[in-house]
């Protein structure tokens, strides 16, 4: 098992190999999460960062968790808090950062590429936590990995990704994975929360729910991104829940096996139903977050092993 | 002054839009012979080898950051870089540090300018106030300092009224206006155009419909007022089709682009790369073909460097962040060659845009290789290979996108008003 890059900046730059070796790994740790001593030493006497510019509670627990499962001493800044406001800049952060000698850093930040600015200047592997509407990729790949065992298999499938795709970094990670597997990829949403030209992403355009619902056999809803909204995007949320939220009339159209996907945290009542979202034989969202600190494990460990074999060469 | 003979010259001619093999005499800081000439006595004999002599370039839009930012660029090294480049004449822009919008800032802008470069140069002044878009300037105080030109730069006089009246008033006068088309509303905020790449890369982008829009306004009150108006960059080729309408209808109009959006397109930002954060923001290469079309029909009538000095703290930010602009004074004929070599221009066309017309445009001698006109020449040859190194630029900044670049053309000599500013060594 290996992993081409220093860095898992994003899922643009992997190759099917590099997503195969990530979810084949994260596997294991499902069976060690699951079991009685949760506990390897795969990061044992490595010292991983948690740097989050942006509030964040779950994925910043999951990848603590993922960490010190692993055996990584772990330690979280919570950035926005700090020296950002007295006016440090990323690039000195990171120089603060490499005196420290973190070996893994991990980084969630508001404006898209920051994290590959501050890739280009530490001396660490960095996962980014998703940055700006660029990439979120682990959230990319627990989805993969939730896919694959719910469906038996991760190409050849219908996706539906619906709402805000115009803000979701969570979207376009999904749409370049799922795409690079060969799976078919609709997108749908109204027309002002879909990006430009994202036709030529390779995925297919609804802006009606039940056309592009028509038989998929996974529904990927989105968190729509009020925080973000800066306004007149969408007439009201009411509008939006009876056009675009999902509920079992709107799922009726998706193939009758179709799961249910939320990367969290949802608006109940915005754009999914509170009562499918915990209907369990629909929903997987439980089992996503279950799947995230398997996978954030499997890619850390993976970055990790890359590391110690380019600093022993 | 001993006269200089320039022998066996490639004289590029943009008036005549001929290029022919000759011999040029300088004396007197005008050139005073052109042709077959016999060397006066006492005449310093320069044989040019066949490499090519053009008027010098006279560049609408460079950004001195004196006052204000001494630390990212200043009289001395712009005059250097522009000497370097083969730009002879700088018309600088007043979105400075103080902004240059009184006579007492022309006035110092004046003096700082005539003490420490070795080109020529004329600045221009801004329309409103504090570039705020409220208060019309001094414009007729400001014309009598000095000011060559009048615009807020990169800030577009977002109320109509406004605009009107100091275009009203500027007609009065008979001052250029200078804008930068563009929809505020729309483009506020943006870092990229948008399209796939900037939705791929999660950036807030602007349609490049938002320049043809400031365009149609901007049009509509130059029709209005009468106004002499050159819109700074035109960029996008949807922006075209009214350019030409307004200059079938007569009016007084015309139009520029930076190099960069001629020689670049938004593919170039990849990963992020803030040394190609441009104002507007590089266009889809569809556009990019169009301009260069446009440039070479006439359409577009000049090409400037846009030089915009930053320092590395303000380019080393997030893409979203980071300032816009980049250094081109003296990657602005170089990179110009990259058109020619690719066979989109000849090079009296090239000269055209980037000496003539802006020399015409602003009233300046200069732009002609005519008997009698002043001595503002380059020496180039359009042929010799380099890999451009930022840091062998004589910018103080050196935010140019060009770093690591094949180039294919070098500068060997700048003159101005007779005087050698600039010899390449070796």
């Amino acid at each position: 098992m290996s992993f081409s890059a220093p860095h898992l900046l994003g899922i643009e730059p992997l190759s099917q190999a590099d997503i195969l070796s990530v979810l084949d790994l994260a596997e294991t740790y499902v069976d060690l999460n699951r079991g009685a001593a949760k506990h390897g030493d795969a990061l044992a006497g490595l010292t991983q960062v948690n740097m989050f510019f942006e509030a964040s509670t779950r994925t910043q627990a999951s990848f603590e968790l993922a960490g010190k499962r692993l055996g990584a001493d772990v330690m979280n800044m919570a950035m926005q808090a700090s020296s950002i406001k007295k006016g440090e800049t990323l690039i000195d952060t990171a120089m603060t950062l490499n005196a420290m000698h973190p070996d893994l850093l991990v980084v969630r930040h508001p404006q898209s590429g920051a994290v590959n600015l501050l890739a280009e200047k530490v001396n660490c592997a960095v996962l980014n936590a998703g940055d700006g509407r660029h990439e979120h990729p682990t959230q990319a790949l627990l989805d993969a990995l939730t896919i694959r065992r719910e469906k038996g298999r991760l190409h050849r499938l219908s996706i539906a990704i619906c709402g805000d795709i115009a803000h979701s970094r969570v979207a376009r990670s999904n749409i370049l994975l799922l795409g690079k597997m060969e799976n078919r990829v609709r997108l749908v949403g109204p027309p002002t929360l879909m990006p430009a030209q994202v036709a030529e992403f390779g995925v297919e355009v609804f802006d009606d729910m039940r056309a592009g619902l028509d038989g998929v056999d996974v529904v990927m809803m989105l968190r729509l991104q009020r925080e973000r909204m800066d306004g007149g995007f969408i007439p009201s949320e009411r509008e939006y829940y009876h056009r675009y939220g999902l509920d079992a009339e709107k799922l009726s159209y998706a193939a009758p096996d179709a799961i249910v996907m939320h990367p969290g945290p949802m608006n109940r009542g915005v754009e999914i139903d509170g009562t499918l979202a915990d209907d369990i034989n629909r929903s997987v969202i439980q089992e996503q977050v279950e799947m995230g600190v398997a996978v954030r494990m499997a890619a850390m460990d993976l970055l990790a092993r890359g590391m110690r074999a380019r600093r022993a060469a | 002054m001993t006269p200089i003979l320039l022998t066996h010259a490639r004289l590029i001619d943009p008036e005549a839009g001929t290029e022919e093999t000759g011999s040029l005499l300088i004396a007197g800081g005008t050139i005073s012979a052109r042709g077959s000439v016999t060397p006066p006595e006492g005449a310093q004999v320069i044989d040019c080898a066949g490499k090519c002599l053009a008027p010098g370039i006279v560049d609408i839009g460079v950004k001195v950051c004196e006052p204000g930012e001494r630390h990212k660029e200043s009289f001395r090294t712009a005059g250097m870089a522009a000497a370097a480049g083969g730009v002879t004449t700088m018309v600088t822009r007043p979105d400075t540090n103080p902004t240059i919008d009184s006579p007492e800032t022309l006035e110092f802008v004046l003096r700082r300018g005539n003490e420490a470069t070795p080109v020529r140069f004329h600045p221009m002044a801004a329309l409103t106030k504090g570039r705020a878009g409220r208060e019309m300037t001094e414009i007729g105080f400001l014309m009598d300092a000095g000011a060559v030109a009048f615009t807020d730069c990169d800030h577009v006089v977002a109320e109509p009224r406004v605009l009107t009246r100091a275009m009203t008033y500027a007609q009065g006068l008979g001052a250029l206006v200078v804008a930068h088309p563009q929809e505020p509303g729309l483009s506020c905020g943006a870092a990229a155009t948008s399209g796939k790449f900037a939705s791929l890369r999660g950036l807030p982008a602007v349609s490049a419909m938002a320049e043809r829009m400031g365009l149609e306004r901007d049009l509509a009150l130059v029709e209005m007022t009468g106004v002499r108006y050159h819109a700074d960059q035109i960029t996008t080729a949807r922006a075209l089709p009214a350019l030409e309408r307004a200059r079938a209808a007569g009016l007084d109009v015309t139009a520029g682009i930076s190099i960069h959006h001629l020689t670049l397109n938004e593919l170039d930002v990849g990963d992020y790369r803030t040394f190609f954060k441009v104002k507007p923001p590089l266009r889809s290469e569809d556009d990019r073909l169009a301009m260069v079309e446009a440039v070479a029909s006439g359409t577009i009538d000049i090409i400037s460097s846009m030089h915009t000095p930053q320092d590395e703290e303000s380019k080393r930010l997030p893409f979203e962040e980071a300032a816009s602009g980049a250094v081109a004074l003296e990657t602005l004929l170089p990179a110009s060659l990259r058109l020619y070599h690719a066979g989109a221009l000849g090079l009296p066309q090239l000269f055209r845009a980037l000496s003539l017309n802006p020399a015409r445009r602003l009233g300046l001698p200069g732009g002609q290789l005519a008997v009698g006109a002043p001595a503002d020449l380059v020496l180039f040859d359009p042929d010799a290979p380099f890999i451009l190194d930022r840091f062998k630029l004589n910018s103080k900044s050196k935010n140019t996108p060009f770093d690591g670049a094949r180039m294919q053309g070098r500068v060997l000599r700048s003159f101005v008003g007779g005087v050698e500013v600039y010899a390449r060594e070796g």
